[in-house]
């Protein structure tokens, strides 16, 4: 069903048709409509799932991370400061395998007091375990759930689904609602192996010792390993079933190209059509939209920027004392890998909101056109001196 | 990984679970190693008032029934001394291991 709606009621969809069976609810700006519409829909019996209000972040996660653990599929939601809060929680979250989904509406920390987009606060979960996709329009928002949901259960680490403030979240597009029965054929119900169950007692989240803690730690990066397959092949399966297509990345106009913009979540939209006028001016360039950031999809962009002149990457985010998250990462990626590098240019763009225009887009582009090599790892855009 | 209340040996990542849950339960996993000090009660001088039960932070101290002292649970007892603190009649001693 057709519906136009904003990419935090893409979220709520997402946890309806995927019949997530518990909801832990604080609110913060620009996540709160997420939960205001999943309450509705317990309310009228629309989704038969539990929700509970909870007294702060870290007690929402804490919640879901009860519910999960007895075996139900949990679901929260939060943005920026939230998140923070959640920090702990989001560590135990990981460690312990629960296949929990969480969306988070990407907004910029605080201070100074900022309410609109940008990276930071994901991706200061980098390290914690977490599967991390970055969505560039409602519907990917409300696939992305569904197919969290499907990866997470096969692999035991959560899923964080982030979307950007404002610019997705309040944002109105046209978007396919599928039809939970046909969901259902997709994502069957979660039956973990090893649940908290009072007739199998066992202790969870107990004592690890030097003896085995590093073990449990070589596990998740197993299963990290096994996610990029489950992703790929996943993606596929949604595409059979509901006819749209994911996977870790997404390349637009690459063939031929010489020079490739890296970037990712809604600077994509805003990049196809700066590709498109580029082309048409003669210039080879083509996009790469990095869509999984955890696992990171080192292959792909091997595959995509190897034997390129440049990639262009734009960050809205930023490593303090280092350059652009994004940047740095596929700059690693590439150092142990054989063949022909390309020159890579980091740009921040973007912070806290600020629009990344088509002209910006052009003036980055055109910046790494004019220089052989980058000079330094940052290079900003639009920052006012 | 089939649960069973016999302990378990694990041998590295291969044959542990993904998370870090035991494969057995408390039934096999007798905490009470970690004592040092073991509360006794003298129950000709227990009043039955069983706060030591009610204060004991491992449950590891048993209720029989109201007319009966309470029995403290050696396989759980950690030894940590506060049912001999907060006994108003001080008729549990510490007793060295």
């Amino acid at each position: 069903m057709g519906k136009v709606i904003l990419g935090n009621h893409a979220v709520s969809y997402g946890v309806l048709v995927s019949r997530v069976q518990t909801i832990a609810a604080y609110p913060i700006t620009p996540q709160t409509l997420i939960v205001e519409r999943l309450s509705e829909m317990v309310a009228d019996g629309e989704l038969d799932a539990i929700f509970t209000k909870v007294e702060s972040e870290h007690s929402a996660l804490a919640s879901t991370i009860g519910s999960s653990s007895v075996g139900a599929r949990a679901f929260t939601a939060t943005s920026s400061q939230g998140l923070a809060l959640m920090h702990e929680m989001i560590h135990w979250t990981a460690g312990a395998r629960l296949p929990i989904v969480l969306a988070n509406v990407n907004r910029a920390m605080a201070p100074g007091w900022n309410i609109w987009t940008d990276q930071n606060d994901s991706l200061s979960c980098r390290d914690t375990g977490w599967m991390q996709v970055y969505c560039q329009n409602n519907q990917e928002v409300l696939d992305s759930i569904i197919m969290g949901y499907k990866v997470s259960e096969q692999v035991l680490l959560p899923t964080m689904v982030s979307l950007d403030a404002f610019v997705l979240s309040h944002t109105a597009e046209n978007v396919d609602i599928p039809d939970v029965k046909l969901v259902d054929k997709y994502l069957p119900p979660y039956k973990p192996e090893i649940k908290m169950d009072i007739d199998d007692p066992r202790s969870f989240g107990a004592l690890s010792s030097p003896d085995n803690y590093m073990e449990f730690r070589y596990k998740m990066q197993e299963a990290m390993d096994k996610a990029e397959d489950i992703i790929i092949k996943e993606g596929k399966e949604f595409e059979r079933i509901f006819g749209r297509k994911y996977g870790m990345v997404e390349e637009y106009r690459t063939e031929g190209a010489e020079i490739i913009l890296v970037v990712s979540a809604t600077i994509a939209s805003t990049a196809r059509a700066s590709i498109d006028s580029l082309r048409a001016k003669g210039i080879k360039i083509g996009l790469l939209r990095i869509r999984v950031f955890r696992p990171f999809p080192v292959k792909d962009i091997a595959r995509v920027l190897l034997n390129k002149k440049k990639a262009i990457v734009i960050d809205r985010n930023i490593s303090y004392g280092k350059s652009g998250i994004f940047f740095d990462e596929i700059k690693g990626a590439f150092y142990n890998i054989e063949g022909e590098k390309p020159k890579i240019f980091g740009y921040i763009a973007g912070l806290g909101g600020r629009d990344v225009t088509p002209e910006a887009i052009s003036d980055m582009v055109n910046d790494a056109m004019r220089k052989d090599k980058p000079e330094k790892d940052i290079i900003w855009s639009g920052v006012k001196l | 990984m089939k649960h069973n209340k016999k302990k378990v040996e694990i041998n590295g990542a291969s044959n542990m679970p993904d998370m870090p849950a035991s494969l057995g339960s408390m039934a096999s996993n007798k905490t009470s190693s970690w004592r040092n000090l073991r509360p006794e009660i003298d129950e000709s001088k227990c009043i039955k008032c069983f706060i030591c039960w009610k204060f004991c932070p491992d449950a590891a101290i048993d209720f029989i029934d109201e007319n009966t002292p309470p029995k403290i649970n050696y396989d759980y007892c950690k030894g940590c001394g506060i049912c001999a603190v907060e006994c108003p009649t001080k008729c549990i001693e510490m007793v060295e291991e």
